[in-house]
């Protein structure tokens, strides 16, 4: 059959989307690679009833394609629907530093999956580092799943962006001070301008060098911690591979949208972080709104709460980025793509040999070539670079066996 | 930018970094531009192929038998390129087709002989290129070759001079190792005096130079002051996960592959062509279709090349693909490729039009190009490639 609208991630977004639509009487299918709807915000807390759907769990996209009909969204099983809704959310940035790859460091987003998700501590005694408000939730997540959280380290320092936006979103600042209660009952500090400039450790973690940083992140005053887990997260990249596929137009790290979710190609809507990282309230926002793109002028309020958000995402954006001092942690033999295990020294040969852009530098010397695509050391290779991160081509957004990918034949599937 | 340049080269792909290498070699100063940099075009989209296998008895042969013999050459002086010489494994399904590929390989190898008796060597040139080698082998033999083969095929024959090098590497070291400096900037035009071409214009300014070398691939046919009827024939590639052991140990493809490279037709042809990296990927080809400059990617084409690719090696069934990506080789009307100098404009010199092979002919090309710039004799008989069978 051929949906009126198919939603790719089960994440606040599509969850709103999918719900809103089916409430108006369109025929919808929800896909999302895992066993249960919730994305990774939700993580499948609460499973909600979806009356009027069809979820398609299970279902890790890897291709969409526009069709005659619309759109084939590729996964175990072909969806076929008319609109379609990108909802598939973010992964966390990382950066290299020396020791990144011993067992033990984690992201920040992956150590949260792993206790809300899994009910898994990921260690006993756990610092946590890297830059952005989704540092206090994960250090909260595992205070109360009973780790013992050294330190939190925040990156940059506080920024008048950011007490500005608070002012005018009184649930974020009201979120904001609720974390940092708990922190402090707890005795965990947290610092600003501090960082994690290395792990270290024979077979995982033992400790950490945490140094004072520079407005630019330059160390300049080290100490060790002990720790069996370092938990980092600098930020989030939206995953817009199936959006790139399909020829959606890009800005930065996302991609772009009007005001009911419409992307630049006809029938391809997008709502939530793909849209540019703002939050699950914002996804829900946008969610809903997408829902307008099929059935006509979207109410004002959602519009202006859209926008309001919009707004409070941005002052994170300024207060927040990854400053390019994280160069001045690495040493030659740090990895930067642990994929391919390239390191520091051999992107410099590669650049000595004439690549001067991320793509010239995967070619030369393999970064980005080997299972996550590029998706861990995409921004350190573009930024060792010089460049701006941007979104790549992955015709593959989910690696698939030879054997899945001969039922894409067209005498076979037609 | 105003410059002035002994040669000044258009595109930095194997070929233009090849000519570099080579005219750098013969003392002379060389600069290099490209739009995209080193390697970014039809030579970053490609296996590396330095094959004899798949050649037709002709000069292209002879061109392809001299290349392997400089690319083995070019790995001890410059190295750093993954050579690789795997040799190549033609396999047939059936004993039809092999009794002609059988057929194929004596041709080859009698031709050879002959263009090295009858062509001889001109005094100071190269000597004449080896024969080729070629074994034929039977169906219960082809598992002592690569142990994961299919079962059911008739046999096939086994090329040792076919070989492998990383392309992007080896254009980017050649680049390097000949000291040509490299400018990332497009050619807009030929710079044109009387029937003289004087230097090109970039988009950084003018550069003047003697010679002007158009090795600017699936693009050299557009400059306006002196096109050349070369056009994209576009293919794909799978990417595999790595491998610990790489399973495939040669290059393996069907016969099918032969006719295809040879054949004129519009549509897509695919034959399976399979190897592994040394980087542990397994490489999956061969599509051929003609569709412009598009690259877009084809679920339908990239299912029959894995198809295909399980056909001829079942271990890799199970196995998952991470990339694909699609490349436009750069073809002639009569597929040979266009090596010379310009038959309307003086100091202008072609060398193109090398479609899939590029990677294997480009040290042969160079050096023929790098005789005729100097005006010594040319190693091979220049006449077949020259451009101006197109006037």
């Amino acid at each position: 059959m051929i949906y009126d609208l198919a939603v790719i991630g089960a994440g606040p977004a599509g969850l709103t989307a999918a719900r809103v639509a089916a409430r108006r009487g369109l025929s919808v299918a929800l896909v999302d690679a895992y066993a249960r709807t919730g994305g990774q915000y939700l993580r499948g807390a609460t499973q909600p009833r979806l009356t009027g759907i069809d979820v398609k769990l299970g279902q890790r996209v890897w291709a969409v394609e526009k069709s005659g009909e619309g759109f084939q969204i590729h996964a175990s099983t072909t969806t076929t629907a008319s609109t379609l809704l990108v909802a598939t959310g973010t992964h966390d940035k990382v950066i290299p530093f020396p020791g990144w790859d011993l067992p033990g460091v984690l992201t920040a987003g992956g150590a949260q999956a792993l206790v809300k998700g899994e009910r898994v501590k990921p260690g006993e005694e756990i610092v946590v580092a890297g830059t952005g408000p989704f540092l206090l939730p994960v250090a909260v997540t595992l205070l109360d799943a009973g780790v013992r959280v050294k330190e939190v380290l925040e990156a940059n320092r506080p920024s008048p962006h950011m007490a500005a936006a608070l002012a005018r979103v009184p649930s974020k600042a009201r979120e904001a001070v609720a974390f940092a209660r708990r922190l402090a009952d707890a005795r965990v500090p947290y610092r600003t301008g501090h960082a994690v400039v290395a792990a270290h450790g024979k077979d995982s973690v033992e400790g950490v060098t945490v140094a004072k940083i520079t407005k630019d992140w330059k160390p300049y005053a080290w100490r060790t911690v002990d720790c069996d887990t370092l938990a980092v997260g600098y930020g989030f990249t939206p995953q817009v591979d199936l959006l790139v596929q399909l020829g959606c137009r890009t800005e930065g790290d996302h991609v772009v949208t009007d005001d009911r979710q419409r992307t630049s190609v006809d029938g391809v809507l997008a709502a939530g972080e793909v849209a540019g990282v703002a939050g699950a309230q914002a996804a829900v926002v946008e969610g809903a709104l997408a829902v307008h793109a099929l059935i006509g002028e979207p109410p004002p309020r959602l519009l202006a709460e859209k926008r309001r958000l919009r707004r409070f995402a941005r002052a994170l954006e300024l207060s927040y980025p990854v400053r390019d001092g994280w160069q001045h942690w690495l040493r030659p033999d740090t990895l930067v793509c642990r994929c391919e295990e390239v390191t520091v020294t051999a992107i410099e040969e590669a650049r000595d040999l004439g690549a001067d852009d991320p793509r010239m530098v995967k070619l030369l010397a393999r970064p980005g070539m080997g299972w996550c695509q590029g998706r861990m050391c995409g921004h350190a290779v573009a930024r060792l670079t010089g460049h701006e991160p941007a979104p790549q081509k992955r015709p593959f957004a989910q690696p698939i066996t030879l054997a899945d990918l001969t039922l894409h034949d067209r005498e076979d599937s037609t | 930018m105003v410059q002035t340049v002994d040669v000044l080269v258009v595109g930095a792909g194997i070929v233009g970094a090849s000519c570099a290498y080579f005219l750098t070699r013969a003392g002379l100063r060389v600069t290099v531009v490209d739009r995209g940099g080193v390697a970014s075009g039809t030579t970053g989209a490609g296996e590396g192929n330095i094959l004899v296998s798949d050649k037709e008895p002709g000069p292209e042969l002879d061109l392809a038998l001299r290349s392997t013999q400089l690319w083995r050459e070019l790995a001890e002086e410059c190295g750093g390129f993954e050579w690789d010489p795997k040799g190549g494994l033609v396999v047939a399904e059936t004993q039809e087709v092999l009794d002609a590929l059988v057929i194929f390989a004596e041709r080859q190898q009698q031709h050879g002989r002959i263009a090295g008796s009858e062509v001889g060597t001109p005094e100071g040139a190269a000597p004449a290129p080896a024969d080729v080698v070629a074994t034929c082998i039977a169906a219960g033999d082809l598992r002592e070759l690569e142990p994961h083969i299919a079962d059911g095929l008739a046999g096939g024959v086994h090329y040792p001079q076919d070989a492998q090098v990383q392309p992007m590497l080896a254009a980017a070291r050649l680049l390097k190792a000949s000291g040509a400096r490299l400018v990332r900037t497009a050619v807009e035009r030929f710079l044109v005096s009387g029937d003289r071409v004087i230097g090109v214009r970039t988009g950084e300014g003018d550069v003047y130079a003697d010679a002007v070398v158009n090795a600017a691939g699936t693009w050299a046919g557009s400059f306006a002051q002196a096109p050349l009827p070369i056009r994209p024939r576009k293919g794909f590639i799978l990417v595999t996960q790595p491998f610990v052991v790489p399973p495939i140990r040669h290059k393996v493809y069907t016969a099918a592959y032969i006719t295809n490279v040879a054949s004129d037709a519009e549509g897509l042809e695919t034959s399976g062509v399979i190897e592994s990296t040394q980087a542990g990927t397994v490489l999956i080809g061969a599509s051929r279709q003609r569709v412009g400059y598009d690259t877009s990617i084809d679920y339908r084409v990239l299912a029959k090349l894995a198809r295909q690719a399980i056909g001829l090696f079942p271990v890799l069934a199970d196995r998952q693909v991470m990339r694909a990506y699609a490349g436009l080789r750069p073809y002639s009307p009569d597929h040979l490729p266009v090596i010379g100098p310009d038959w309307r404009l003086e100091n202008l010199f072609h060398a193109c039009g090398h479609e899939g092979a590029g990677i294997g002919l480009a040290p042969a090309t160079a050096e023929m190009i790098t005789a005729q710039i100097t005006g010594e004799p040319t190693p091979r008989d220049p006449a077949p490639f020259a451009p101006g069978r197109f006037a």
